[in-house]
This record gives structure tokens, C-alpha cells and sequence, in this order.
């Protein structure tokens, strides 16, 4: 086969993994070797979904002995199938990295045969990448569940970050869509990874040359939309994965319909839950960077986000008494929360106001978004002059979900 | 007394703009306007050509440091990399302003002199970021060639990164708009130097079949089901896809497969 169909196949397979990044570590080249990381990651391109395209997503081989009912690789499924020699994929990892196409590989597969078997052929290629190659770029690797943790260990000395996917949000779905996969199977290697990257922190501390271990951390994948769990259930999820696993991200996928199974939605009017999964990253991004919690972002009364307006902003409009917020005088936390001020926006304002006085028009000029920060801030104790506020117009101006163009109609995105 | 104001008009180095800032401060003048050489700008105020004195230059440049602090000497230096119209007459006022304030004034948000330089660069890395992303290179026997067209002056920017990532392997990197190149060989050696006539020759067969390689690659690995093209431009606004291998198209290549169609093996 040629390697064009390979990459054709092996690429369609790998593309509904929605995790591509790249980040998480510093790294230069060696003298003679090849590549080198940023922290901060890279976008090399964008695909026409708008997503963006940083590693080389393939699969190793997805001629898969599982049947998991959500997945195009199933064995059921009728698909060219096609596996990739080690070398065909270092070959083609050094060619387009040199090109600055992609920032590194993206290396996951279809279980064959069973998974030690597969997790050996990861490693085989990593080892080769690394060593004949001497790549010394981004390694995303997938940690098989129910490898051998001496396997998995191999896996994360060469690769840069691992990832085992949870999948679906809980053990009812799993056990009714992906039958040969069990809970045990997915949390086991999450925890050796977590121990292993802890363990491996303190051993570079104390020998300088000691091997690192998975450095940029592990992350996960969970598909959204395909079974019934509420956005609460998927976010308290998350937030014990960030606790108790210490993942550096958790990816949410919209269910796109691959499968005619009666245990899944019925494809033919489907509209995938692309608005959802937006408010998701959201409130993601509230768990992790904005101190939120996710008992305060969803109870039992409201368990789904709102479609109309962004989880921070449905967070202040339910807590009036929590705001105004004074913008000379409040510290970091506080300003958070103020629909309209981000990360950046709230460090420049503890910057800014150190050294002169913070009026509204400053504030615009620092980053922040009036339009929606209006209506809970103020300066130096006085509202924005000419003000009005009313509970309707404070939702039509915090409704950037309005703006937010995704194809799925709001109705359609919550098929519960 | 009031400062008398003049037009400097220099050789549009970064030396000679130091040179210019000595000058001012010497005569006691304060610039209305900057013009270069080769424009064939004038002013209305009265005109005093500068020429470019290293010495005088060095001099500045340290007193940058040693007044602003790195902070504010990196504004000043990445400034004047920057796209900013009249970016020179925004810089002196910023260097005013730190001979007065001293180091905290890279700090000062709420003053619009500091703020205008640093949103410009700003704007300045974020390009340079998207561009060490963006840049194709294409392989000619061992040598990387790339080209782009950016806004603002971003190859020294570019530098230590595709040095690291390269381990200073041979590489151009051409700059369309401003008419300079980025030379980097082994042992570390690099240069940014003006080039006038830049050609690529055409490229060998390993090249374009791994061209062809990563358009099949792009193409695929985008879901149907979830385009969104508004997003894409967002992210990868249109003026890169012109130089971007995945926007281009070979005649001799073969077409890539209709959307929708597997491919039977």
C-alpha cells in the first residue's frame, strides 16, 4: 500500500481525538539532533473545523479487535484498514517536522491484537524516533488501558505527554457502548502515570540526568452528547480528574454520528453538541485558571449550562450581591469573577492601578470588555456615568453565546 | 525655556535613531517628526540631518538600561521593530518619559505614551508567535528555505527560535516586506542582512511529494460535520495562506480525494 493511502486512512481514524497540543515544556535541540518545545505550545495550522493542527494526529494502526459502539475504528465497522511500519512514521514525523508543518507526533492506535502488543509497537517507534533519529521534539503519546504498567513506563520515558481517555462520563455508558473496556482499565494507568510524573519530578530534582517521565504531564478525552450524563456530572468529573489525577487538560468531544447502534442517537438528524462543548471548555477554563468550582458553576436545580449566556456570566447574574466590584480596590480573585475581565486583563489592572488611577476609559484600554464588565465594576466607588441597568439588557450584552457562530442550533445542542 | 522643535532626518538604523535621541537632548530640541533617507518625505519644520554615531549610539543604549530598567530598554528595542505609524516620535516620547519616571514607567498602563508602544509590541510578538507556526520551509538539498510577508519586522524575533529548534542547521528565512533575510548555519552562526533579489528554484521530487504528503494530511484531518470556516480565519487570518503549503496547489499533483470518499486500500 502506498504511504499516501496510509496517511489518508490512518489520519481519518485519528481525527475525532480532539486532544492537539503541544504544550507544557521547554526543550532545545542538541547539538546534531533535531527539535525543541515551548511551553506556551504552537499552532503550525488550522483545519477547515477551525481546530488547531500542532502534532502529526495519526494512528499507529486501527485494525481494532474492540468494539466499542461510539468509535469508527470498531471491528464491526466496515473501513480500509492500514498499519504504519515504525520507520514509514519516523520517515514521515522528520520530513514534515523539518518543514515546520507540525510541531511533533501525535501517536496513538487501534488496540491490535491485544494491548501489550500494541503498547509495544508505540514503543518500538518512539524509541527509534528518539534515538536513530535523535527528534527531540513534542511526543503526545496514548497509554493503552490494560498494557503492562512496565510498558506504559516505557511509553512515558520517551514520550512528552500521555493520555489515557475516560471515554464516556460514566461507568453505565462504558460498560453499555465500549464493552471490552472497564473503569479499572483507564483509572489504573491514569494513577501509575500521575505517580510516575511525581516520582520522576523529584528524582530530576535530587540527579540532574535522571529519565524524565511523561514531563508535560497526561491529559484525557471524554465524548460529549453521546449518552445522556448532565453538564454537572461531566464538570464534577473534570474537577476530580484535575484533583485527584493532576491532569494538565480534560478534552471534551462532541459525539459526531459514526455508528447506526440503537445505544447511540440516531444519526440521521443528529446535530452534534458543538454549543455544549463550548460552554464546557468555558467553564473548564473557570476550573483552572479562575479558581471557580464546579458546585458553584451547576446544582441539582440547574444541572445544564445555559445556552443563551457563558458559565461566568450565568455565575454573576444569579450572585447580584456578590458585585459591584470596586476596580482601584479589589483583589485578584475578585476581579475574576467579573464577567468581561480575564486572566490578563486582571493582572494589568493590579499593575496599572499601582502607579495612577483606573477611570472606565483606562480600563477599555487595559483589555477589558465593558460591555459586559459595566454593569458589575466600578471606579473609585462611582457606577460608569450614564449607566442603566436592567436584567434584560445585562443579559443581551452577556450574551457573547449569542455571538458565538457554531452550526448547532441552541435547541438542538441539548438532545437530553 | 521651551524645546525648539525639528525634523531629524536619519538613516533609519536603530543605531541612528539612538544617534537622533542624543542629538535632541544635546540641542536641546524636540523631534516633530522623523524622517529617513530614502523617503522623499518632508516637513514643514526645519530639517537637521543626523548622521549615525556608534559612539553616541552605545551611549543611549546603555542609559536605556541603566534609567528604564530591561522592562522599559525591551520596549525601546522591540519598538522599534514595530508597524507603529510615526513609530520613532512614539518611542522618543516613551524615552522622555523614562528619563523622568525611571524603571517603573514600563509599568505605567494608565499613561497613553506607554501604552501605545506596548500594544504595538505587543501586537509585534503575538505575530512573531503566530509566525513560527505559519513559516514553510521548503528542503533544497540539505538547505531550508522559507518566505513570508509579515506587518511588522519579525525575523529578529524569529531568531533564537529556529535556531534551537533547527540546532542552527542552514536555513533562509526571507522577509518579503521589509526586503531582509535571516541566514542561520551550523555552530550558531546567524545574520539578518537587506537582500534585493530573492528566488527559489523549483522543488525536487522528495519535496513535493511530502507537499503533497501534508495537504492529503490537512485535508483529512479536518471533521466535516463541524466545519466552520469563520473560526479558521479567526485563528489563521487570510494573509498567511498564501505562502502555507496546505492553500497551495501543484499542477502535476494528483487531486486530493473528494470529500466524503474512502479510500478502498
Amino acid at each position: 500500500m502506498e504511504l499516501m493511502d496510509k496517511l489518508t486512512i490512518l489520519t481519518d481514524s485519528a481525527k475525532y481525538d480532539a486532544a492537539c497540543t503541544s504544550s507544557g515544556l521547554d526543550r532545545r535541540a542538541r547539538a546534531g539532533g533535531l527539535g525543541s518545545t515551548m511551553a506556551a505550545g504552537c499552532c503550525h495550522s488550522f483545519s477547515a473545523d477551525g481546530r488547531c493542527i500542532t502534532l502529526l494526529k495519526v494512528l499507529m494502526s486501527n485494525c481494532c479487535v474492540y468494539d466499542c459502539q461510539y468509535c469508527v475504528n470498531r471491528r464491526s465497522n466496515d473501513l480500509p484498514r492500514a498499519t504504519f511500519t515504525p520507520r514509514e512514521l519516523c520517515e514521515l514525523t522528520i520530513g514534515f517536522y523539518r518543514r515546520n508543518y507540525i510541531e511533533g507526533l501525535f501517536l496513538s492506535s487501534a488496540v491490535v491484537r491485544d494491548p501489550n502488543y500494541t503498547t509495544e509497537r508505540m514503543v518500538e517507534t518512539l524509541s527509534l524516533l528518539r534515538k536513530d533519529y535523535g527528534f527531540a521534539g513534542y511526543i503526545h503519546a496514548k497509554a493503552i488501558p490494560g498494557a503492562d504498567p512496565l510498558l506504559t513506563r516505557r511509553l512515558g520515558t520517551l514520550a512528552d505527554r500521555l493520555s489515557v481517555n475516560i471515554e464516556l462520563p460514566s461507568q453505565r455508558s462504558l460498560s453499555l457502548l465500549a464493552p471490552d473496556k472497564h473503569k479499572e482499565d483507564i483509572f489504573t494507568p491514569m494513577a501509575q502515570i500521575r505517580d510516575g510524573i511525581q516520582i520522576s519530578r523529584q528524582e530530576i530534582a535530587r540527579y540532574r540526568h535522571a529519565p524524565s517521565f511523561a514531563p508535560a504531564g497526561q491529559s484525557t478525552q471524554m465524548i460529549i452528547g453521546a449518552t445522556p450524563e448532565s453538564d454537572r456530572q461531566i464538570l464534577t468529573l473534570s474537577q476530580k480528574l484535575y484533583q485527584k489525577y493532576r491532569l494538565k487538560r480534560v478534552f471534551y468531544s462532541a459525539y459526531m454520528p459514526v455508528s447506526d447502534s440503537k445505544l447511540l442517537p440516531a444519526p440521521r438528524d443528529f446535530q452534534p453538541p458543538l454549543l455544549r462543548e463550548h460552554r464546557l471548555y468555558q467553564a473548564d477554563w473557570l476550573l483552572r485558571f479562575y479558581h471557580f468550582r464546579a458546585e458553584e458553576l451547576l446544582d441539582e436545580k440547574q444541572p445544564n449550562f445555559n445556552p443563551l449566556v457563558d458559565p461566568k456570566c450565568a455565575w454573576a447574574l444569579a450572585h447580584m450581591d456578590y458585585f459591584p466590584v470596586d476596580a482601584q480596590t479589589a483583589d485578584y480573585e475578585q476581579l475574576l469573577r467579573v464577567p468581561g475581565i480575564g486572566v490578563t486583563s486582571a493582572r494589568r489592572i493590579l499593575t496599572a492601578r499601582r502607579w495612577g488611577t483606573l477611570t472606565f476609559a483606562v480600563l477599555k484600554s487595559l483589555g477589558v470588555v465593558l460591555k459586559r464588565a459595566q454593569y458589575f465594576l466600578t471606579c473609585g466607588g462611582k457606577m460608569l456615568e450614564g449607566l442603566r441597568v436592567s436584567p434584560d439588557g445585562v443579559l443581551r450584552s452577556g450574551g457573547p453565546g449569542a455571538a458565538y457562530a457554531g452550526p448547532a442550533r441552541p435547541g438542538a445542542a441539548f438532545p437530553l | 525655556m521651551p524645546w525648539t522643535q525639528v525634523a531629524y532626518r536619519y538613516d533609519g538604523s536603530f543605531g541612528g535613531f539612538l544617534t537622533c535621541v542624543y542629538e535632541s537632548y544635546v540641542h536641546r530640541e524636540a523631534p516633530a517628526c522623523f524622517l529617513t533617507q530614502e523617503e522623499g518625505r518632508f516637513s514643514l519644520w526645519p530639517e537637521r540631518p543626523v548622521d549615525t554615531s556608534p559612539v553616541h549610539a552605545r551611549r543611549v543604549y546603555r542609559s536605556l538600561h541603566e534609567k528604564m530598567g530591561r522592562e522599559g530598554r525591551s520596549l525601546i528595542t522591540q519598538g522599534f521593530l514595530t508597524c507603529l505609524p510615526e513609530r520613532e516620535l512614539h518611542l522618543w516620547r516613551l524615552i522622555q518619559l523614562g528619563y523622568e519616571q525611571g524603571p517603573k514607567v514600563a509599568q505605567l498602563l494608565t499613561d497613553a505614551r506607554v501604552l501605545t508602544v506596548r500594544k504595538a509590541v505587543q501586537q509585534l510578538q503575538s505575530e512573531a508567535h503566530q509566525f513560527k507556526g505559519f513559516v514553510r520551509f521548503s528542503d533544497q538539498d540539505g538547505l531550508l528555505i522559507g518566505e513570508i510577508s509579515p506587518k511588522n519586522r519579525v525575523l529578529p524575533l524569529l531568531r533564537p527560535h529556529f535556531c534551537a529548534r533547527y540546532a542552527g542547521a542552514p536555513l533562509v528565512l526571507y522577509d518579503r516586506t521589509h526586503g531582509e533575510a535571516l541566514f542561520t548555519r551550523s555552530g550558531g552562526h546567524w545574520t539578518i542582512t537587506p537582500v534585493d533579489d530573492f528566488h527559489i528554484s523549483a522543488p525536487g521530487q522528495e519535496e513535493r511529494d511530502f507537499r503533497a504528503l501534508w495537504r492529503r494530511f490537512y485535508d483529512t484531518v479536518a471533521i466535516q460535520g463541524r466545519e466552520n470556516p469563520r473560526c479558521r480565519m479567526t485563528h489563521m487570518p487570510k494573509r498567511f495562506w498564501g505562502d502555507m503549503t496546505e492553500f497551495q496547489r501543484e499542477e502535476n499533483d494528483a487531486p486530493s480525494l473528494p470529500r466524503g470518499r474512502k479510500e478502498t486500500s
